[in-house]
């Protein structure tokens, strides 16, 4: 329960409506050898790519969440989960048996594993300080309680949540003899699965431990995580996520607690929320804060509605025109439709800044209608802009608010904050910057910190927060059990340490800027011939040179041991890359070597001693059945493909599957897994 | 890159063919190649109005998707239905099978305002 979260939601759609699903789709594919390879399907759908005309944009993913449920499944199977299934309800039938006994029957009718039990408010005010007693907390009614049963529930359970119903507070019973003799009743017809469910054998082959063990490391090592490698994802600021800040996700303190417990029996939650509000305030130097986004994508609409919500108390109704830069995150425009507004994008000078002159421009030409401005910085190319403050000052001088996005708060900690900047909103992706661990994506945290004028429009809750604007998300503080990783990064950190950790980032962006330049070009710097925590290199030349896109140096990387920087994002045809301050300089070394060396493959393609096509760039990447199989055919040894580096032969991450045959799964979708036999 | 010389063409790169009357649409091999492979192709429906200058339909690829813009105005009266199963007909003949809709034209003389095959030449030239 976590006090709320994280959690996994799971939705299916009718064929003709997957393009509208929200989040991320993952569909069946074919790698260059014909296997079956799974792939982010359906991309264009996405944000990144549709922008304002994106429907995707709930958050990036669950998948940590979702992960951990399937294998439940994995793990129990359909008989499993109908056996766990039956048990709940088994109790359930017992406690309801054993209140019809005492006088104070259920409400009648079919149930799984809830009753409502109506009482008078004497009674109930005993039933519930008799729970508290006991140590359970029932759904409290205005008319009566609530109880749920689920597998963890026991006999000592069943006899504790009777005996608060017993008029002495002693239970005559004898509960053991009434769950021998109870019988739950048959479920409606109208209600009971017929249809099998897991059909697929992966839900029948893995029930004992040792077999699950070992399906999971299989799995895992299919992956290329950071316990491998750096990951230079430029923009996710992947760094490290330290056992320390883990550990207490793991108690049961943090776990088990229910979003809606009585506030006294969650103090240390609590404190733990205040201390961490202010310490984020402190950090921004935006005074109000709110926990309860749970990702980057709901806390820029959380932030946009604080917006849209100051406007609309001051009148301004028609202040809806919200103004992107085009070198923005696709988040920020589909983020500002879902909130309501209308996006003007902003131009980009050709040093990659935001156009000054155009911003002014338009900021004039919507000056009645100006709600608006998303920018992030640094920038999305990876410079810090001089502009920064002229830019919110012009958005100000029309009216409109500065929403920062908070993607690139690791270069900001500690040296700056988005309030000296002029910004009256940010949100900050507690996974990027403040250690929680991106999980495949997600869970991630998005928290928003406002100006003071904004504070009351931070969303709202029902049962926790008064607010003029409703809750972005189910419980009041979003995915609260996760929030220690950041409360524990914090504390231990302290202000100088966190300081030091932006200047260290800020240093390793730069030491790869400086090593790489003269292998491939770096797109943008700032003013003083810097880049900020994170590069952009050129790969687009090599398309003309040697057929090379960025895709295949991404891919090639595999080869070598690492994971892809991010491609294609701001500018197509280019990688960008973020290594963080958790990186040695030995790793950054490494990594500049495995791109210099593959610099010197282009080269050999550029020379013509290598075929255009025929290389180990277009090949990659490289996996050990193709490397060790009967036949070969390349004009390059085994060798180079495979062990391309001399620290592979200490280490060698096998890439799972060869290139993704990405037209093919787009064209043919299939979510659906295959059957084992096609794997064999 | 060769361009059909019998063909008019817009600055977004689609083309036109006016025959009896009537004009096919398409996009350009220099629109396929940016492109790269294309997986889903929105058209309209037989009947629809397109109007000069706007959308009329999306293309997308692996990596990207792009509005459709109509080169002339008129009445939608053919669509090519192949490109529902097999969009990558357009990276295969994007002059021939890889054809959009066809457009009755409410004004036959909002062709000739469209680029020739030389000035689409110049063009791409200064694209290049």
């Amino acid at each position: 329960m976590g006090m709320g979260g994280p959690h996994a939601a799971f939705m299916a759609a009718k064929d003709d409506m997957r393009r509208q699903m929200p989040g991320r789709i993952i569909g069946v594919s074919r790698d260059a050898k014909g296997k079956p390879a799974y792939r982010l399907a359906l991309q264009t759908r996405e944000q990144h790519i549709r922008r304002e005309r994106a429907t995707s944009n709930i958050c990036t993913a669950q998948v940590l969440l979702a992960v951990m449920a399937s294998m439940y499944a994995v793990y129990h199977g359909p008989d499993g989960l109908r056996r766990i299934a039956h048990r709940a309800r088994g109790w359930t039938a017992v406690i309801a048996a054993g209140l019809a006994k005492l006088g104070v029957p259920a409400r009648a009718g079919a149930f799984f594993d809830t009753l409502r039990v109506d009482l008078d408010p004497m009674r109930q005010a005993k039933v519930l300080a008799a729970a508290t007693e006991h140590g359970l907390n029932l759904r409290r009614y205005d008319d009566g309680v609530g109880i749920a049963c689920d597998e963890t529930t026991s006999l000592a359970d069943v006899h504790a949540v009777l005996e608060c119903f017993a008029p002495t507070g002693e239970l005559a019973l004898d509960v053991g003899a009434l769950a021998n003799s109870t019988q739950a009743p048959a479920l409606p017809a109208a209600l009971a699965r017929t249809s099998p469910f897991l059909t697929h054998p992966t839900f029948e082959r893995y029930h004992a431990e040792h077999e699950m063990l070992r399906y999971l490391n299989r799995l895992a090592a299919k992956d290329l995580s950071l316990t491998t490698s750096m990951i230079p994802l430029g923009s996710c600021t992947m760094k490290l996520n330290a056992t320390t800040e883990m550990l207490p996700v793991t108690w049961p303190e943090f776990g088990r607690i229910h979003p809606f417990a009585p506030a006294d029996q969650t103090a240390g939650y609590r404190a733990m929320f205040t201390q961490l509000e202010t310490w984020l305030a402190e950090i921004t130097g935006l005074p109000g804060v709110s926990l309860q986004p749970n990702s980057g994508a709901q806390g820029e609409y959380a932030g946009l509605l604080a917006i849209r919500g100051y406007h609309l108390a001051r009148g301004d109704h028609h202040r809806t025109v919200c103004l992107i830069p085009t070198s923005a995150h696709g988040t920020n425009p589909a983020s500002a439709v879902m909130a309501g507004f209308e996006v003007v994008a902003v131009a980009a000078a050709a040093d990659g800044t935001i156009d000054l002159a155009d911003l002014r421009a338009k900021a004039d030409k919507h000056a009645a209608s100006l709600g608006a401005l998303m920018v992030t910085y640094p920038s999305t190319h990876g410079v810090f802009e001089e502009g920064i403050r002229e830019v919110c000052e012009i958005v100000h001088a029309h009216g409109g608010q500065v929403y920062m996005d908070g993607a690139n708060m690791n270069a900001q900690v500690g040296l700056t904050r988005p309030a000296e900047c002029g910004a009256d909103v940010c949100h900050l992706n507690l996974h990027k910057t403040f250690c929680i661990p991106h999980g495949g994506g997600g869970p991630g945290m998005g928290p928003i910190a406002v100006a003071a004028h904004l504070a009351p429009y931070l969303p709202g809750h029902p049962l926790a927060q008064d607010s003029a604007v409703g809750a972005v998300s189910a419980a009041p503080w979003g995915s609260a059990s996760i929030l220690p990783i950041s409360f524990a990064y914090i504390a231990m950190m302290g202000g100088e340490g966190l300081k030091r950790a932006t200047q260290v980032a800020i240093l390793g962006a730069n030491y790869i800027a400086h090593r790489l330049d003269a292998h491939y070009p770096v797109l943008y710097r700032g003013d003083h011939g810097r880049v900020a925590h994170e590069l952009i290199v050129d790969c687009r030349q090599f398309k003309k040179s040697a057929g090379i896109e960025a895709e295949d140096i991404a891919k090639r990387l595999m080869d070598y041991g690492f994971h892809a920087p991010t491609m294609s994002f701001p500018v197509p045809g280019t990688l960008m890359i973020e290594p963080t301050e958790s990186e040695s300089q030995a790793e950054l070394d490494r990594f500049c070597e495995a791109m210099i060396a593959i610099r010197g493959e282009i080269a050999a393609i550029e020379r013509g001693e290598m075929d255009r096509a025929n290389n180990p760039l277009k090949h990659a990447p490289h996996t050990a059945a193709a490397v060790s199989g009967t036949e070969w055919g390349r004009p390059y040894s085994r060798e180079q493909g495979a062990f391309p580096a001399p620290w592979l032969r200490d280490h060698k991450y096998w890439p799972p599957v060869a290139r993704v045959d990405n037209a093919y799964g787009d064209r043919n979708l299939v979510c659906t897994c295959p059957p084992m036999s096609a794997y064999e | 890159m060769s361009h059909p010389t019998d063909l008019r063409y817009t600055n977004d790169h689609e083309w036109l063919r006016a025959e009896g009357g009537k004009a096919t649409v398409g996009i350009t091999h220099f629109a396929v190649e940016q492109l790269g492979d294309i997986t889903l192709i929105e058209l309209p429906a037989v009947g629809a109005a397109v109007t000069k200058g706007t959308r009329f339909g999306t293309v997308e690829s692996v990596k990207s998707v792009s509005d459709l813009y109509a080169p002339i105005s008129g009445t939608v009266v053919a669509v090519n239905g192949a490109l529902k199963d097999r969009p990558e007909l357009v990276n295969e003949g994007p002059y021939a099978d890889g054809w959009m809709i066809t457009i009755e034209p409410t004004n036959a003389g909002e062709v000739e305002e469209l680029l020739t095959a030389a000035a689409y030449g110049e063009l791409l030239a200064s694209q290049a």
